[in-house]
């Protein structure tokens, strides 16, 4: 399936059937990467299952990849984080809690361009081990911070 | 229909800084009505796609641990200024939005 996707990024690039499919109305922009949720890794609750599902088990632990996250987080339900990876040509970024109900938060490719870089903002239950997978060059590393947690932003 | 985005973009150092809002609950599923004891269906964005100029630069796919109005900042380079931004995205129930900007 991550095969599948990147083909769908590289095509992209390229203008190929997928641009000639929009163009004629076939298909709806949003509904183009619709079926490309991977729900298995995303509703992994370990965290070892969740890495398996996003092909990244046995990622290499790389000093490369920076965090920027608060060390104690006031509120759970918005933890802000900032990913740099330095590592060349990074082509997606997986963001997971190892913690929350379901560890993987976020998965993302990256093409034409677009930099080892992400900004966002996620819940976490409790206090936690945050992993960053940065894949490239058909390799996978990873990076852990600890992020502690006074109020939890799950559950209710 | 969806509210729209807030998209903003600056360069530096001939790169695009570029940084999304969307307005959407992002429903967990975990969360309990304190009345009823139910929980609240699970209601949150999935996919997420970004374009310059029609080439996909960032295809996204989001958990419900991202938080209430999701934020995503990104960084694309060799980008210029006049290119063509557009970002959609589609949640767990289908509703979908896109909003299209020029890169500052």
């Amino acid at each position: 399936m991550d095969q599948i996707r990147r083909l769908i990024l590289k095509g992209g690039g390229a203008s190929g059937v997928l641009a000639v499919a929009l163009a004629a109305g076939l298909l709806r922009p949003t509904r183009v990467f619709a079926a490309d949720w991977n729900k298995a890794a995303f509703e992994s609750k370990a965290m070892a299952d969740a890495l398996k599902n996003i092909g990244a088990a046995g990622a290499a632990e790389s000093a490369e990849i920076l965090i920027k996250a608060p060390d104690i987080a006031e509120n759970g339900a918005v933890v802000p984080i900032e990913v740099t990876s330095r590592i060349a040509g990074a082509e997606s970024l997986a963001l997971l809690a190892e913690k929350n109900p379901f560890p993987l938060m976020a998965y993302i490719d990256l093409a034409n361009g677009a930099e080892g870089y992400i900004n966002t903002r996620f819940k976490m239950g409790q206090t936690s081990v945050i992993k960053v997978v940065v894949k490239a060059g058909g390799k996978s590393y990873v990076a852990s911070r600890e992020i502690k947690v006074t109020i939890g932003g799950c559950g209710g | 229909m969806a509210e729209p985005m807030k998209i903003r973009t600056k360069l530096v150092d001939g790169s695009a800084q570029i940084v999304v809002l969307m307005i959407h609950p992002m429903e967990t599923g975990q969360r309990k009505d304190p009345r009823t004891g139910q929980a609240y269906p699970a209601h949150f964005i999935q996919n997420v796609t970004a374009t310059v100029n029609d080439k996909p630069v960032l295809v996204a796919q989001l958990g419900p641990a991202i938080s209430k109005n999701p934020l995503l900042g990104f960084r694309v380079k060799g980008a210029k200024s006049g290119d063509r931004l557009a970002i959609s995205w589609e949640d767990n129930k289908g509703e979908h939005a896109r909003t299209e900007a020029t890169i500052a």
